[in-house]
């Protein structure tokens, strides 16, 4: 059984429809990366899957359980299972980076405040943000702020993470920090799935990659086979003119 | 008429009159304390039940926005005319203070609401998103991020409107509450000098305003840096 199937999801954005019938199932432990020219659907995938643009049909199933996405116990208990960084990372503006990171275990997994300080204690030092517990949001940067972020998704213990375009809003100097910390959870044995245009990135920690386009997925297979030997035209354009500046 | 004023002050700065004016100064102190705060606790209400999504509370909901849409445009004095025909034959003996207050109620209800629901929409919706995903439910999403980081827009306007209440509730006078400016009519109608009676009046309600509105000053510089 996969531990994620998604059969001909679409859905869309107004008027314009952007996922236009999305097969594509991921393994357990998989790290599998969509890449694709902008607007060809990725961000929007990642955001249907966790339930923040309804889907207009198609299925999704999580080992093999069916989500309706219209059924706020099902969507709920799809959240428990999956997590979602953001671009713009989404921190709570009016939280520390603490209480960022335990408020979820605390007010909606009924943890102790003591056990989820513990565990966040631990999320940060992973992420390399030990010393900041205090610090607001805005006083840290982009790239601290999107390791927070990494932290407190963490934190909801997902067993698929959802990883949208995480260093496109970070300065070029920040990128490598949030990179390295992927990095290390790839190790892990979480399911991710990841859009991102670090293209060295994608081809060096994915087990596989999905090439989307025009609201579908046109092809995936091995890094290697993507990048070096892609079937279909659309990708090789693609992947030649990424690799090429 | 300088002359004047000193002459008739010892009379006019007598121990009945000063309790006079100090009772009126209480009725329009409390006049806007009370509806006010009934208003900000209603107009919340209404705010945050204008931001949910249910299906259920449709109807609720459009009551609550043709409330505020109609409130906000009435003139005050209309409200406490229509408080007054509407509380009379249904509750007769109600004091007209009481009538008066709950005209302001109804009144700073529909415009707090307003200026609340503004506040709850300058949270960006990045932070309404991330709540979603964590699985926050609609009132902790409210009151965990929504209000925490909106009450820095609402506070200064919401102190204005206040402040702005105080003065607007001189048209309880015309109802016959004996507040500020009722006194001040009728301490001028017993003969002593309108310079004096108004001033009186004047500097009562630069007493009441002046330090909630440098509170609002202080409150919105403090949040705008915070």
């Amino acid at each position: 059984m996969h531990h994620l199937e998604i059969k001909n999801l679409s859905s869309s954005y107004g008027s314009k429809k952007v996922l236009k019938g999305v097969t594509l199932s991921v393994d357990k432990g998989e790290v599998l990366s969509l890449i694709g020219p902008s607007g060809s659907g990725k961000s929007t995938l990642l955001r249907t899957l966790i339930g923040l643009t309804p889907p207009i049909a198609g299925q999704v199933f999580i080992a093999g359980q069916p989500i309706d996405y219209n059924n706020k116990k099902n969507l709920k208990s799809l959240r428990n299972h999956m997590a979602i960084v953001f671009q713009q990372y989404n921190l709570f503006q009016n939280m520390n980076v603490m209480r960022n990171v335990t408020i979820s275990p605390i007010k909606i997994k009924k943890q102790s405040s003591e056990e989820a300080g513990k565990q966040a204690k631990l999320l940060l030092e992973k992420v390399g943000m030990a010393d900041k517990y205090d610090a607001y949001p805005e006083d840290l940067s982009g790239g601290q702020q999107q390791r927070v972020a990494i932290a407190r998704a963490l934190a909801t213990k997902p067993e698929i993470l959802l990883l949208d375009e995480i260093t496109s809003a970070l300065d070029p100097e920040w990128v490598n920090e949030v990179l390295d910390t992927i990095r290390v959870l790839t190790n892990e044995g979480i399911t991710m799935i990841i859009v991102s245009h670090e293209m060295a990135f994608v081809r060096e920690v994915s087990t596989r990659v999905a090439m989307m386009d025009d609201g579908q997925i046109i092809e995936n297979g091995a890094p290697q086979q993507i990048f070096d030997s892609p079937i279909e035209n659309r990708t090789k354009e693609f992947v030649s003119k990424i690799l090429t500046h | 008429m300088f002359e004047r004023l000193l002459e008739e002050a010892p009379e006019f700065f007598n121990y009945h009159n000063m309790i006079f004016i100090l009772e009126a100064m209480g009725r329009t102190l409390s006049m806007t304390v009370i509806g006010c705060s009934v208003g900000l606790v209603c107009g919340l209400l209404i705010a945050v039940l204008r931001q949910s999504n249910s299906r259920t509370l449709i109807p609720i909901k459009f009551i609550a926005i043709t409330y505020v849409e109609i409130f906000r445009r009435i003139p005050f004095l209309v409200i406490l005319f229509i408080v007054l025909f509407v509380i009379e034959p249904l509750m007769p003996g109600t004091s007209l203070l009481g009538i008066a207050t709950v005209a302001v109620c109804l009144l700073s209800t529909a415009f707090l609401s307003e200026i609340i629901r503004a506040g709850l929409e300058s949270v960006p919706p990045q932070q309404i998103e991330g709540a979603k995903t964590l699985n926050f439910s609609f009132l902790q999403t409210i009151m965990l991020v929504m209000l925490p980081q909106a009450w820095k827009v609402i506070l200064p306007p919401a102190a204005a409107f206040i402040v702005m209440f105080i003065k607007d509730t001189a048209l309880a006078s015309q109802l016959g509450v004996i507040e500020l400016t009722f006194v001040g009519k009728m301490l001028v109608n017993r003969g002593f000098s309108p310079m004096l009676g108004f001033g009186a009046v004047l500097i009562c309600y630069f007493i009441l305003s002046y330090p909630l509105s440098r509170f609002s000053e202080y409150l919105g510089k403090r949040l705008a840096s915070s």
